[in-house]
């Protein structure tokens, strides 16, 4: 914990109360619209939530996450894959990480600070695996030739 | 954008030609989970000899995807660049995927 490699933290102040931020992060479709993802199911503490990928270029993908706290307006928190980008491998038994989101009020709106840690308990793999995934011209290829080579075994 | 891509697919090409094999892909998986490791155990139920493992070790070598260290008596192969390097990168580009949402999170808000 707390290490460089281990977190990584961001934060935004946004220009509407918490309130308003509350809902865009636990409300399924609302999270779906900014995240990028059409998921099946609303959040709740405990609830395994899974969709479709609608970022351009990863729509192959699925995600899954498993909500851990909502506390109204101040703590969302649920625990996912991070590098899970490959479709054919199955992630289930991986550490996951938590990602966190703090709600906090501000002058302007609502200061929200997002959290992600957990990140060295994820094996090496799938962390050069992200890194080779880095550079947009190479994804898709590199995703040919696994597949190209898996299919070939 | 494409000039940048095509000079980085020009210095990607041998890095896809050492991986477009399954016995050295299957090495470069396996240095990636088990990290530094002697030839002798990356031919351990890999099915192919330990002459071929080292030939494939010397193709991923030359692409630059894994390096030869010593450990003790044993030489031990492992994956080029360090791993420290690697998950640095990585989170990276994590962070970057990060911004990229709450930007969106900002417009969405103000839009809705």
């Amino acid at each position: 914990m707390g290490t460089r490699t281990d977190r990584i933290e961001k934060k935004i102040t946004l220009r509407v109360p918490p309130s308003r931020v509350w809902r865009a992060l636990t409300d399924a479709r609302e999270f779906g619209a900014w995240f990028q993802v059409k998921l099946e199911g609303a959040f709740a503490p405990g609830a395994r939530v899974k969709g479709q990928i609608e970022t351009p270029g990863y729509e192959h993908l699925t995600m899954e996450i498993t909500v851990e706290r909502m506390d109204p307006e101040r703590l969302f928190s649920y625990r996912w894959h991070p590098y899970a980008i490959d479709p054919e491998v199955d992630y289930s038994s991986e550490p996951t990480t938590l990602v966190e989101f703090r709600l906090a009020p501000a002058p302007e709106g609502t200061l929200l600070t997002v959290v992600e840690s957990g990140f060295d308990r994820i094996p090496v793999a799938r962390r050069a695996e992200a890194y080779r995934m880095n550079d947009g011209g190479w994804a898709a290829q590199l995703e040919n030739i696994e597949r190209h080579v898996a299919s070939k075994k | 954008m494409s000039r940048r891509r095509s000079e980085n697919a020009l210095k990607a090409a041998p890095v896809f030609a050492a991986l477009g094999d399954a016995t050295r892909l299957r090495i470069v998986t396996r240095l990636s989970a088990d990290g530094p490791s002697s030839i002798a155990r990356l031919t351990g139920g890999s099915g192919v000899t330990r002459q071929a493992v080292s030939k494939h070790l010397q193709v991923l070598a030359a692409a630059g995807l894994v390096r030869v260290g010593r450990h003790g008596r044993e030489s031990s192969w492992e994956l080029e660049p360090s791993r420290l390097a690697e998950a640095r990168r990585s989170l990276d580009l994590i962070s970057q995927r990060w911004d990229e949402a709450l930007g969106r999170l900002e417009t969405f808000l103000e839009k809705n």
